[in-house]
């Protein structure tokens, strides 16, 4: 051998490389990441040594219009921060002013947000688990889970006229009652569904290929779940049974009984178990909802906040004058200060919530979920696969909108 | 856990921090000294009758006229064993922003902190990453600050004279007509 070749030799041999990282830029837009996230990461090979996370690509500046918006024009906002699950964020924003108003709607009401909600909740975790079966290399459960999920905003469709940005309900209510083919195709949904849900499992959760895929992979364990300020599903699957559903009660859900998941590893596998549970119990839930679903009006009596019904406004006075002051962002909000969380796809969705009694807040904060436990993901990659933090990244659901608000 | 009990113990512990107590809507909220912040927030966390182990949110409020409480810090904490949510609030000048950080407390205050940095300016020392995080780096202001209108000063449809009243917030129509005579 030659003297020029024994140094590339010596060059490529495993000792002279140590302490030698390769930078790798993955995003902000990459196919494997579903929205726009940027991570930096240094590899060691092919282990990552570490993650660093840029966010705010798709950044709106939600609470700064927020100031200038009356209230009822701020629902289609919440729409946009997880666009997964849009009807949760419209209700619970719809529940924050309830609160800060002081309004009591009728139980029908609750029970018709707890089937929306659910509703979405189910959409957001099919995406979310038959997203991972597409990272693992599973397409077909993708593309039969979408249709389902076609099928939820079907309904959604059919009790507000939207799909993805729902906008869905209003203060004090709905907008209109359910209409009986919502309730036909609900019922057609829940005969249908389980059991094309069953062969989604079949296909995924105890199949070798994708369990040797993704347990282990990308472990937290409770404490630092907790720490790192985790809810929803993430912290489940590590083992901690919170849930704001049972732990503040909202929209009667503590009319209803249902289990609340957990896992032990906080893994990839563990989160996907939790959500796949989470669908079921959802479905549940709605069956109670539909079959104990009391009589009454679909709103509250609140002519101040509430809209007159169309035909009203041009026969009587009274209605005109509501109609007018609602639509001009004229409602009398009293002043105060008030935290509002609902249990989102993600976890803990919260409304900070200050009024000084004008027409728009004086300041309103979101609480989201993925923006609190994204932080913790150089954490949970760190000395994985590049292929593995893809996939640690698609069972976190974290979703851009709801990451950048 | 109630209002008195922890009212009662921090007074205990921390002498004549809190300045507040009040409970809108429900949730208990103390205005605390900011020099005692983030003692008082280690005791909650660790002390056993209080164990308040989750941080739910930290955030920002820009109240321009109030000349020494111009920014509320505000905290909410969460004891999860007894389900009790607790919101504490700290009041700083523009002049002095300085906050110590708690991201070594609570890792979730990590970002949270970056976040009311970004929107408010508020300068959590000790934070191992003070930068922006949702603007751009190079941003040299803070933009949920009430200086800055939401909308275009120079706009004219959209004047709040014409509802009686001036505008929620920066620009009143006077100014307005200013900016506009600026731009002729």
């Amino acid at each position: 051998m030659s003297e020029s070749k024994k140094n590339i030799v010596a060059a490529n041999s495993v000792d002279s490389l140590d302490g030698q990282f390769a930078t790798l830029n993955l995003g902000p837009t990459h196919p494997a990441t579903h929205g726009i996230f940027q991570n930096v990461l240094k590899m060691d090979g092919e282990r990552i040594q570490s993650a660093d996370q840029t966010i705010g690509y798709i950044h709106r500046a939600f609470e700064k219009i927020a100031e200038r918006r009356p209230y009822n024009q701020i629902t289609p906002l919440t729409d946009r921060l997880n666009y997964c699950s849009s009807p949760i964020n419209n209700l619970g924003w719809d529940m924050t002013v309830e609160k800060l108003i002081g309004i009591e709607v009728p139980k029908r009401v609750d029970y018709m947000r707890v089937i929306i909600m659910e509703l979405a909740r189910i959409s957001d975790h099919l995406v979310c688990n038959s997203v991972i079966g597409v990272d693992t290399g599973a397409l077909t459960g993708f593309t039969y889970m979408f249709q389902e999920r076609e099928r939820i905003y079907d309904l959604f469709e059919e009790v507000c006229g939207a799909r993805l940005t729902t906008n869905i309900g209003r203060i004090g209510g709905f907008e209109r009652d359910f209409s009986p083919v919502f309730f036909n195709k609900l019922n057609e949904f829940l005969s249908g569904f389980p059991k094309r849900f069953n062969e989604f499992e079949n296909l995924l959760c105890r199949n070798r290929i994708f369990m040797d895929r993704v347990i282990n992979v990308g472990p937290i364990s409770a404490e630092r779940a907790i720490n790192y300020g985790f809810t929803g599903p993430n912290l489940r699957a590590a083992g901690v049974d919170y849930d704001v559903r049972v732990m503040n009660p909202y929209s009667s859900y503590q009319d209803f009984d249902f289990q609340i998941p957990v896992g032990e590893s906080g893994d990839t596998y563990d989160r996907f178990m939790v959500r796949q549970e989470e669908i079921k119990q959802s479905l549940s839930i709605i069956k109670q909802a539909l079959a104990n679903m009391p009589e009454g009006n679909f709103h509250a009596e609140v002519p101040e906040f509430y809209l007159p019904p169309k035909e009203e406004v041009y026969r009587s006075m009274e209605a005109l004058i509501y109609h007018f002051k609602i639509v001009m962002g004229e409602m009398n909000i009293p002043e105060g200060e008030v935290y509002f969380a609902v249990e989102g796809g993600n976890g803990e969705l919260g409304y900070y919530l200050i009024s000084d009694g004008g027409r728009t807040p004086y300041r309103l904060h979101f609480r989201r979920p993925c923006f609190v436990y994204y932080q913790a993901y150089p954490e949970m990659i760190k000395g994985s696969l590049l292929s593995d933090a893809i996939l640690t990244m698609s069972s976190m659901n974290v979703i851009a909108g709801e990451l950048d608000a | 856990m109630d209002r008195e009990s922890i009212v009662n113990i921090l007074n205990e512990h921390f002498d004549q921090a809190i300045e507040n107590v009040s409970e809108p809507h429900g949730m208990l909220t103390l205005e605390v000294r900011s020099d005692v912040i983030k003692p008082l927030i280690i005791f909650l966390k660790e002390n056993e009758s209080t164990n308040f182990n989750f941080l739910t949110d930290i955030t920002g409020v820009h109240y321009p006229h109030k000349k020494e409480k111009e920014f509320a810090i505000v905290y909410h904490l969460h004891n999860w064993e007894k389900n009790f949510r607790l919101r504490l609030k700290i009041f700083k000048s523009r002049e002095n922003l300085d906050v110590p950080t708690i991201s070594d407390v609570f890792s979730a205050a990590n970002w949270m902190e970056r976040e009311t940095y970004d929107f408010y300016g508020i300068n959590f020392v000790g934070h191992p990453k003070l930068i922006k995080i949702l603007n751009m780096e190079d941003m040299d202001y803070f933009p949920m600050r009430k200086e800055y209108p939401m909308e275009d000063a120079t706009r004219t449809d959209k004047d709040d004279r014409f509802f009686g009243r001036d505008g929620n917030e920066g620009v009143k129509f006077d100014n307005r007509k200013k900016l506009a005579g600026k731009n002729e």
